[in-house]
Parts: C-alpha cells; structure tokens; sequence
C-alpha cells in the first residue's frame, strides 16, 4: 500500500472574487509553486472587478464593513498554520490578524475622527465627511510579507475602497492566502483584487489606469518617480506608508466632501 | 388713463434698466511705477533686469511695471525663505499667531484700497472685491492665527511638525484671497512661503509686501516673486523647497505632479473644475434661478467651482429657461469700480480668446445660443453673460472648462440620471443641489463625486469650511481644520 500523496495548492489570481489563471496562461516557478504570472490585460480586468466592488463596498453602512473587516480577522485566524507558512510565522500572523481587528474598528468612527461640522460665518449648516477614494492600486511591500500586506491594504479598506494589490515578487503566495481568507469572508468580490506576476510589467499598467483614483507605492522601489510621472495623466493620489497603525493612514486614501446648507425659517 | 398693468408683466427695456454711474474712487490706492521683488523683507531690483507691465482689463492702460523673476531671483528667494525658516520655527507658536492677527487686522484697515487695487488690476466688480475676496482673505489669516498655538490639538495623537519651505502658486482668478488661503496656513503651522502671484495680477500681492512689513513678519518669511509662468516652473523646480502648493488649471496640475515624482516634496493641488448646478422640479424656482446666475457670473464666471453645467429637470425646463433669460437681462455689464456693476472684465486677452473659441464650438456643435442685448465697453476685454441651450454631453461646452461667462444648459428625468450625469466628467470640485425636498438634497450630496456640494445655495466660502477636489479637480484641502494637514509633517 502508497502512503497518501498530498493535495496541492494552485495558486492563482483573485479577480472579481474568484480564482482564475491568468488570461496570458502564463506561470512563474516560486519555490516549486507555478504561481500565475498576470499580464496587463489582468491588471485591467482587476480594475474594473474593482470598480464594481467598489460600488457594493462603499455603499454598505460603515458598521457593516466594519464587521466584514472583523469577520475577516475570524477567518484569518483559523488559517493561522497556512498564513505561517508562507511569512516569517506565526507571531508575524498574530501582529496581521490584530491590525484586521484594529483597523475593523475604525470603519464606523472615521467620518468622527476625520470630519467634523464647520461653524462658518453666515446662517449655514456645513459638514465635512471623508468619503473612500475608489479604487487603490497597492504595490505591496516584500518585508514583512504578511504584516506588511496587511498593513497597506486594511486602511484602503477600512476607508471603503476597492483595491488591486500588486503582490510581492518575493512572496506571492502571501497576498495568495490572503486572498482566500478574504474569499471566505464575506468581503463582496471585487473588492480585494490580487495579482501576482512581475512587478515591473504590472504596476505601470495600474499606475497609468484612467479608472484608478490611488496609488500606493510603499512596496515599489527604484520604480517610485516613473510610477508617479505615470499617475499623475489622471491626478491619482500616490500614498506611502507614514505611520505603522492610524486613521490618518486611512485618511490618505480618502476624499473630504463638505456639504452646505442654508438655515432659514 | 392707461390700464395698470398686471404685475410681472413690466417689460425689461434692451440692456437692462438705467442706473445713474456709482463709481468707487481709484484716488484710495496709488501704485508705484515698478515693483521689484519681495525678497527677505525687502524690495529688491531683479537680477533677470526684466520687468513687464501689468495693465487694467477695463481699459487696457498699465497700471505699473513688475519683476519678472528669473531662476537667479528664485533661489534667491528660496534661500531667504530658507533662512527665515531657522528663525521663524523657533518661534513661539503663540507669538506666531500674533503676527497673523496683525495681518488680518491691517487687511481689515487697508480693505478698500485692497479692493480698489483688486478690480483694477484683475477687472472684476467692486462689490466682489469689497464683499467678496478682501473680507475673505483677512478672515482666513484670522482664523488660522488662532490655529497657530493649537496645533497639536488638531490631530490626536499625533505630533504636528512644520515642513519648511513651501512654494505657492496661485491664479489670477481671486488674487489676494488665493495669497491667503497659501500664506495663512503655511505660516500658522511654521513654514515660510515663497508666493508668486499670476502674470496678470500681481499687484495686490505686492501691496500685501507692505502689509507684511507693517505687520512686522520677519524677513523671509514672506517672499514674493512675480513673472510669467516660467518663473512658477523654475520655484517647482527649485533645491531647498519641502511642499508645493498649486491652484490653477489641470493642465499645469498634473506637470507640476509630473515634476516632483521621485522627489520627496508634499504636493497639494486646487486644479480646475466643471460643476453641475442640478435643479429639481420641486425647488424654490427664483432663488434656483439667482443661485445659478450667482453659479455661473459671480466674478466673470473665472471660478473653478463654478457651476457651468445646469441640469434641470426636463418638466421645468422651459419655465427655468425663460426666467433665466429675463433674470441675465439686469445684469450689468461694464466699469468694474462701477458698484452697480455686476459682470466685469474679462482678466486677458489671452483668456477673452479661449473663452471665445470654446463659445464658437458650442454653436458649432449644435448648441442654442442666447446672450442679452448689453452694451460693452470699446476698451478692454469683455465678454456677455451667455447661456447654451440643447447642450449633449458630449459637447465640448459641456466638457471642458470654459472659465468664463458661460452655461451649457442640460437636461434629467430621474434623480438617478442627474447623479449619472453630473458625475461624468473628469473633474470633481463641486456641485450645487436645489430641492425643497431634505432627504433628496442629502441623498444627492453623498453621491456627488465632488469635493464641495452648496445644497440650495451656491459659491459659498469660508475659512472654515474645507475646499477642494476629488478626481482631476486635484487633492488636498484649503480652509478649516483640514487646511492644516497640508503643511505640516508629524512625527
């Protein structure tokens, strides 16, 4: 009698909450993995999974994203030994799943913190509230791989964004299982986007996209000025990391509306 | 005898009725025959040795000569700020504050020769001058003043820092109250500005130089350097700057982003704009109608957040029209120190041209022209208030920003298709709303993609209320607490 043989993984895209190959049917060898290599023709489609996702997150209250957030720190956690396997471990996966549960608690407290009501000078009622941006291109950073993750893409999502995450060559399968747990979570597909492949041929598609409000460059290295130069044919907001754990991380991928109203008899 | 006639029935005559002139005097301001630049607290002759008029767009005649600041002048001045900057951070924040109280009170005493100084350079009304931009630009250093020692009650938890030296760009639209929304945050928060004024309005800004050493601000905390638009290229461009803060087209927006990528400066921007002004079948029809005259000619309709595209529900859109028409009627058109003036001179040329060639499109694409009979000045650059009628979206009057007296009139049947159709455009300052109805006003308002909605009102501003664009339209805020975060860093 054979021993059992174990079931693999396929590691592919997260587009639109699914899990397909790349339209480009290519792969790249990671450490004995075929991880799927996306092409631009990904990138777009992700974008507009997106776009679509964006719509259903952002309309949701802010205490239902919050517990969608919360949620998705439920499902983490019982995925702790397979987050473990592909980030330093299972310290690095406790410091992740806590800035879930951290940044889930935001969602329903930013228009507080963030907006306020304006006393201005004449018989108005006026209000400024932070509104999501749309949709956020992440290039995630390589170190730490899970943590590091999590931290670019929670405060995009805490603030009611889409976002289309460029994994880290370095650790693809990271932003992978991460993927899955936000596939179990009640998180609407398109919301979270993830691509894997090289990250030169994939974040100038995203950086020069028309239909991308954000970018976050925090994982993009010598590439930072030629991304930019490309963001700026649509005034994208280019964000970087600033602070480890703050609602103005969320902030920064946040528009402010101000309202006025008349006050009269 | 003859009948009394119905009310509402009295005939406008042709060009509006006759007001008696009601001239502001000019004798309150006198301009010095060249203005060099304001460098380190002092006047100084440019090293470019280039100077170039800057004329009245009423009339056409110069009112005095400025500096054109070549790349020498500008690292002067950067390196000056620079300088002011050690100094002016070891400041106390509550003696910071003092300087800007004292300026806001000098702009209050100085306000009608700031606004005569105003429309005569920049060619809008007095009224708006003397109502509008100068009260305006002293409550805004006001009210930052008292920003000045309360920063670190702006930003729980976190420790606010001043980021140095901040290169200021602003437009010839609201001259002084543009220097001010730049000048009075960065100043509070412990920054020293390098300011340059546009080409064709440089003049109150350097009255403010004035302003600036009366207040006693130390040198180099205020400098200003006028020139065209290659000396703003060559402040962008500068070693020694930490942020830059742009208001002015879209176009030069996104170079200036372009400019800085890979360079770690912050960059805040207040680009350009093409509102939607949406009236609803149940609005309060008169004040819609002042709000959209308001919207769309309030200063010569140069405003970014004017709002150019009415859409009007299709049940009232005659009866909009016609009161419309009627209402643009009484608008006088001329003298812009005439107080009874309501639209004044176009601010150049080069702007009466694009506004002009974008009026020819409209009519060629198809679009219904209707300007009032009004009698404009033989000198100078003038354009009638105009409105389109008929406009599809994809017009180019329906599209790009015109910056002038101009509204393309569009049509919805559903609050759905106004939120479709007011959001379709790449820009996002602003939107107006009118409905009687509360829930409609508050259900379009989160909708808009847009940084400032006026519910049942329009062109409001304050220093306390945040201003600013989502999309195209650019990002940052000015105004309010938010206005802070612009300049600071935190550590």
């Amino acid at each position: 009698m054979s021993a059992r043989l174990p079931v693999r993984k396929t590691y592919k895209l997260f587009i639109g909450g699914a899990f397909p190959r790349s339209e480009s049917g290519r792969t790249l060898d990671h450490e004995g993995h075929n991880v799927a290599r996306a092409s631009r023709k990904d990138a777009r489609d992700a974008v507009v999974a997106a776009r679509k996702g964006f719509a259903a997150w952002s309309s949701a209250t802010a205490y239902n994203r919050g517990q969608v957030l919360y949620r998705l720190a439920e499902t983490m956690e019982t995925r702790q030994a397979a987050l473990a396997a592909v980030c330093s471990g299972r310290r690095e996966v406790a410091r992740a799943i806590d800035r879930v549960v951290w940044y889930a608690g935001w969602a329903d407290k930013l228009a507080q913190v963030l907006g306020g009501a304006n006393p201005v000078a004449g018989p108005y009622f006026n209000f400024t509230l932070p509104e999501p941006t749309g949709v956020v291109a992440v290039i995630a950073p390589d170190e730490p791989a899970l943590d590091g993750l999590v931290a670019r893409v929670l405060p995009a999502l805490a603030g009611g964004n889409a976002v289309v995450v460029v994994a880290s060559e370095a650790h693809p399968l990271a932003a992978i299982e991460l993927a899955e747990a936000v596939a179990t979570s009640d998180v609407p597909g398109g919301v979270v986007n993830v691509l894997t492949g090289l990250r030169a041929e994939l974040a100038p598609v995203l950086a020069a996209h028309m239909d991308v409000n954000a970018i976050d460059v925090t994982g993009a290295d010598g590439d930072v000025a030629a991304l930019e130069i490309l963001a700026a044919e649509n005034v994208k907001r280019v964000v970087r990391a600033r602070e480890d754990r703050s609602p103005w991380e969320v902030g920064a991928f946040m528009e402010l509306k101000t309202v006025w109203h008349p006050i009269g008899r | 005898m003859a009948a009394v006639a119905k009310k509402g029935d009295t005939p406008v005559p042709a060009g509006g009725w006759d007001y008696a002139p009601a001239p502001e005097s000019r004798d309150i301001v006198s301009f010095e025959e060249r203005y060099g630049l304001f460098i380190g607290g002092e006047e100084v002759s440019p090293r470019s040795r280039a100077w170039f008029p800057t004329v009245s767009p009423a009339t056409e005649e110069p009112l005095a000569e400025v500096a054109q600041a070549g790349p020498k002048d500008v690292a002067l001045a950067v390196d000056a700020a620079r300088e002011g900057f050690e100094a002016w951070r070891a400041w106390k924040p509550s003696e910071r504050a003092k300087v800007l109280f004292r300026i806001a009170r000098i702009l209050q005493e100085r306000a009608r020769e700031l606004a005569v100084a105003e429309s005569l350079d920049g060619g809008k009304p007095i009224k708006e001058s003397r109502d509008v931009d100068i009260p305006l630009a002293a409550a805004h250093f006001f009210y930052y003043a008292g920003w000045a020692d309360k920063l670190e009650y702006a930003f729980p938890g976190r420790r606010p820092r001043p980021l140095g030296v901040a290169a200021q760009i602003v437009p010839w639209n609201f001259p002084l109250l543009m220097l001010a929304w730049k000048i009075a945050p960065a100043l509070a928060c412990g920054n020293t500005v390098v300011l340059k004024p546009a080409e064709t309005t440089p003049l109150t800004a350097l009255l403010f130089a004035d302003v600036c050493r009366q207040a006693q601000v130390p040198p180099g905390v205020v400098n200003i350097v006028t020139g065209d638009g290659s000396t703003g290229a060559h402040l962008v461009r500068s070693d020694g700057i930490d942020k830059v803060a742009f208001t002015g087209s879209t176009e030069v927006g996104k170079a200036i982003q372009r400019e800085l990528a890979g360079r770690d400066i912050a960059l805040t921007l207040e680009l350009g704009g093409k509102a939607a002004n949406i009236v609803f079948d149940d609005c309060a029809l008169d004040q819609a109608v002042e709000g959209i005259v308001n919207g769309i000619y309030f200063n010569q309709g140069h405003v970014c957040c004017a709002g150019s595209r009415l859409l009007v529900q299709e049940s009232i859109h005659d009866q909009l029209v016609r009161k419309l028409k009627r209402r643009m009627a009484t608008l006088r058109v001329g003298d812009p120190l005439d107080k009874n003036t309501d639209i004044g001179a176009i601010n150049s040329k080069a702007q009466l041209d694009r506004i002009t060639e974008l009026v020819e499109a409209g009519t060629e694409e198809g679009a219904e022209i209707y300007q009032p009979p009004c009698r404009l000045p033989e000198k100078g650059w003038w354009f009638a208030p105009t409105v389109f009628t008929g406009v599809a979206q994809s017009h180019r009057i329906a599209r790009e920003e015109i910056f002038g007296p101009v509204l393309s009139v569009l049509t919805f049947r559903t609050p759905d298709e106004a939120v479709e159709k007011a959001n379709n455009t790449m820009y996002g300052l602003s939107a107006g709303v009118w409905t009687e109805k509360g829930s409609r006003i508050l259900w379009m308002a989160d909708r808009m993609r847009a940084g400032v909605v006026w519910g049942n009102t329009f062109n409001r501003f304050d220093p306390a209320s945040p201003f600013g664009g989502y999309k195209e339209s650019g990002f940052g805020r000015e105004g309010g607490r938010h206005g802070l975060e612009a300049y600071l860093r935190f550590e």
